[in-house]
């Protein structure tokens, strides 16, 4: 605990313009809790992908062949186009924190905004892929056809996992979208400045790792087979 | 920690004082708490009720081997020891102490207010609530007979049971166990009162440090492997049915890399119960500490590189089993740290034979055992023989139950005095403890036996000669179960008549026994200064009874 040598009246007034919660002795011991917890947080979403990565590595070593088959099926453009979106949108989240940390409530609300529209132009990109993977039939368990035929089971395994961690990834991105409205309102009330951004941090601590996920994500399941 | 001035007034005085219990009234006070301290109660409470739950399935099943060929359907068994196993380790064991007595005590045995997080810790304990109820859920449309390892493919495609609805409760509930860990780690990291360096930590706060690193590693991965496994199930198409060119041992592998770190959540929090049971009543410090604290660290990460020895058997690369099997063994060395460090404390101490110490002494023995027979289990030859046998069922009982479940309830003695403010009655706490002691061996030991001669785990009925034992087991069963009720009873008779609990009562070191029985909200009127270190009970002067 650091000594302060503070009025009673301004420390009320300095904890009421941090937020600083009653279990917490100084704004920094609740700066430093917050930032371990989301990292930590972040370890077990690693580890939560990591699951869905190994099932993958293990896959691609058993079937070479229909794993590389199916970039056919993978639009690199629009894959490409997304990780070009999502790091952009890391871009503005990191201008966002450095606008909250010089107390620049406009171009917080600004960056923050600009967010959320990469973030959503993500999704809807995703959603024309997703849509065009309906119309192709490769949907597991739906109607699935694969050519050639012996690698039906094979492919399907990739699409099942395709689904399963863009979806994932996906959700994530939903997840964000919604805090990220959160930030909005909250700047939008002028709670973050100079003394106060711990939020803005965390919730941008969160967005990266997700932007960070795609870029292991595109390579993996975009890049497999690709000559062109 | 002994100069902490007595800035709370006498115990007399401070009985009548607020505390966290009398603080704020009605049950929105308690759904919407973010007290560490009543949220462990409202944990306590949730947990027992399981654990009563999970018990009747095991004396419903105890009762079916009563004769060699059942007495119930061969699918009601397999749901009832299904349901058993589930509600056991995931909603018992695996919350039962760092949710309950680590959520209790670490914030005031760190000298903080409260966790870094009192909101989520509430929120975990909500989700834990939701993740419960589907499991009952499933228990009650008709169970699940999976087992509580889920095996793929049975369950994802063959298995004609409520498998989602327990996967989705287990998958649920992972993310409270995510939280607790994260919670806990952060505090310890974070929240330490000034003085209060990491070699001046309570052994007690080092295993859940421990248990919190393997929460947060583990879950996430077991998360995955279900919602994979659910998904499966749902659309038919996956990645672990080999029909559809699938790997049901990558299913074994993402499982037990969660499921056998998750064995040791479900024992490092008893290992720093008993840590501190035993230096208070030896009134002596623990022989070694920085052993002591750093073999939790070490089976933290010994954990993640031992999984493959339940997969011995699916036709691994004996090469993998191998190394596997060494590293195994190698988990026997902090063990065994813990438990001679333990009985070196004793060493010339003066010991008390108060209840929480009957019990350290049932975990010490029954621990040892337990963690012996792992040695046979981790060795290659002899787990060929024994898997799937009850050789494996009485080997993990002694760990989770001998161990475990001794150090929870032995805990759970030695710090109600701290958490009501009122003493159990000690001659049938002492009474229960023996009747738990007995049980428990009566019900596990002629299943070592029975394992050792080939009898099968899972199986509804056994050949004719392996009767005896079995009826053994179940008589044993029943008096462990009246051991259990016994202390439920005495717990709830001394919340109204037990005797006041002082602050101290039993002469203890640490924060937690600094302030009143119980604490008030905030646990500390200003925030400890901590000088000395942890179980300073100085020369053995005076003599204590």
């Amino acid at each position: 605990m650091a000594e302060t040598l503070v009025p009673a009246g301004q420390e009320e007034l300095e904890a009421q313009e941090t937020h600083l919660r009653h279990h917490f002795a100084t704004p920094e011991q609740q700066t430093d809790a917050a930032t371990l917890g989301m990292w930590t947080f972040l370890i077990t979403e690693v580890l939560f992908f990591g699951g869905m990565f190994t099932a993958y590595a293990i896959y691609r070593t058993m079937y070479p062949g229909a794993f590389a088959s199916t970039s056919e099926f993978m639009d690199v453009r629009l894959g490409g186009a997304n990780t070009a979106v999502l790091i952009c949108s890391s871009l503005t989240m990191a201008l966002a924190v450095r606008a909250a940390q010089l107390s620049r409530r406009k171009d917080l609300i600004r960056f923050l905004i600009l967010t959320m529209i990469f973030g959503t132009v993500f999704l809807v990109i995703k959603g024309i892929e997703y849509h065009a993977k309906w119309v192709e039939y490769k949907v597991p368990g739906f109607r699935f056809t694969y050519e050639p035929s012996y690698y039906f089971h094979h492919a399907q395994i990739l699409f099942s996992l395709y689904f399963y961690m863009t979806g994932m990834h996906a959700i994530h991105m939903v997840v964000g979208l919604g805090l990220l409205t959160y930030l909005v309102i909250q700047a939008w009330r002028g709670i973050f400045h100079a003394r106060y951004f711990a939020p803005v941090e965390m919730i941008g601590l969160y967005w990266h790792f997700v932007d960070i996920v795609w870029i292991f994500l595109f390579p993996l399941l975009y890049l497999i087979g690709h000559k062109r | 920690m002994a100069t902490i001035a007595p800035i709370h007034g006498t115990p007399e005085l401070s009985e009548r004082r607020v505390n966290y219990l009398n603080v704020e009234h009605g049950w929105k006070s308690w759904l919407f708490t973010t007290d560490h301290k009543r949220i462990a109660i409202l944990y306590l409470i949730s947990i027992t009720l399981m654990f009563f739950v999970g018990g009747l399935m095991a004396v419903l099943f105890r009762i079916n081997l009563l004769e060699p060929e059942g007495i119930f359907a061969p699918e009601t068994y397999n749901r009832l020891f299904s349901a058993h196993g589930i509600i056991m380790v995931f909603f018992f064991l695996v919350p039962s102490i760092p949710a309950t007595l680590a959520n209790f005590l670490i914030p005031i045995m760190v000298g903080a207010k409260d966790l870094a997080f009192p909101r989520v810790n509430l929120l975990s304990w909500y989700i834990y609530v939701v993740g419960a109820l589907l499991t009952l859920y499933a228990v009650i449309r008709g169970g699940v007979d999976t087992g509580w390892t889920f095996y793929a493919p049975y369950s994802s495609t063959y298995s004609n049971s409520y498998v989602l609805a327990a996967a989705f409760g287990v998958f649920t509930a992972g993310f409270s166990s995510i939280l607790t860990g994260l919670n806990f780690i952060v505090t310890v990291h974070k929240m330490r009162a000034p003085g209060m360096t990491w070699s001046r930590l309570p052994l007690f706060v080092w295993s859940n440090y421990a248990t919190g690193l393997i929460q947060v590693l583990g879950t996430p991965v077991l998360a995955i492997t279900l919602l994979l496994l659910a998904f499966e199930r749902i659309a038919h198409v996956g990645i672990f049915d080999p029909n559809i060119g699938g790997d049901p041992i990558l299913f074994q592998h993402l499982f037990w890399f969660y499921s056998h770190p998750a064995v040791y959540i479900m024992i490092l929090p008893g290992m720093g119960v008993i840590s501190e049971i035993v230096s208070c009543f030896s009134h002596k410090r623990v022989f070694g500490y920085n052993f002591v604290a750093f073999s939790s660290m070490a089976i933290a990460v010994l954990s993640f590189v031992v999984w493959g020895h339940h997969m011995f058997i699916t036709g691994e690369s004996m090469y993998t089993s191998l190394a596997f099997s060494f590293l195994s063994f190698m988990v026997a060395v902090p063990s065994a740290i813990k438990v001679f460090n333990w009985t070196a404390t004793m060493y010339k101490g003066s010991i008390s034979f108060d209840t929480p110490m009957l019990y350290a002494f049932g975990f010490i023995g029954l621990f040892t055992i337990g963690g012996l027979t792992g040695l046979y289990l981790a060795a290659l030859g002899t787990d060929v023989a024994t898997h799937g046998t009850y050789f494996i069922v009485a080997h993990f009982h002694y760990v989770m139950v001998g161990g475990m479940v001794m150090a929870f309830v032995g805990g759970l003695h030695f710090w109600w005095p701290k958490m009501t403010g009122r003493m159990y009655p000690e001659a049938w706490a002492k009474f229960a403890a023996l009747i738990i002691f007995l049980g428990f061996n009566l019900t596990f030991f002629p299943q070592f036996i029975l394992g050792y001669l080939g009898m099968p785990r899972r199986y509804h009925a056994y050949p004719p000669e392996f009767q005896a034992l079995n009826v053994l087991s179940s008589a044993g069963a029943s008096i462990l179960g009246v051991g259990y009720v016994i202390p439920m009873i005495y717990f709830l008779w001394s919340l109204k008549y037990g005797k006041r609990a002082g602050m101290n009562p039993y002469d203890a070191r640490g924060l937690e026994w600094t302030i009143p029985s119980p604490p008030t909200t905030f646990n500390f009127d200003t925030t400890p200064v901590v000088t000395q270190e942890a179980y300073d009970y100085g020369e053995l002067e005076e003599v204590v009874g």
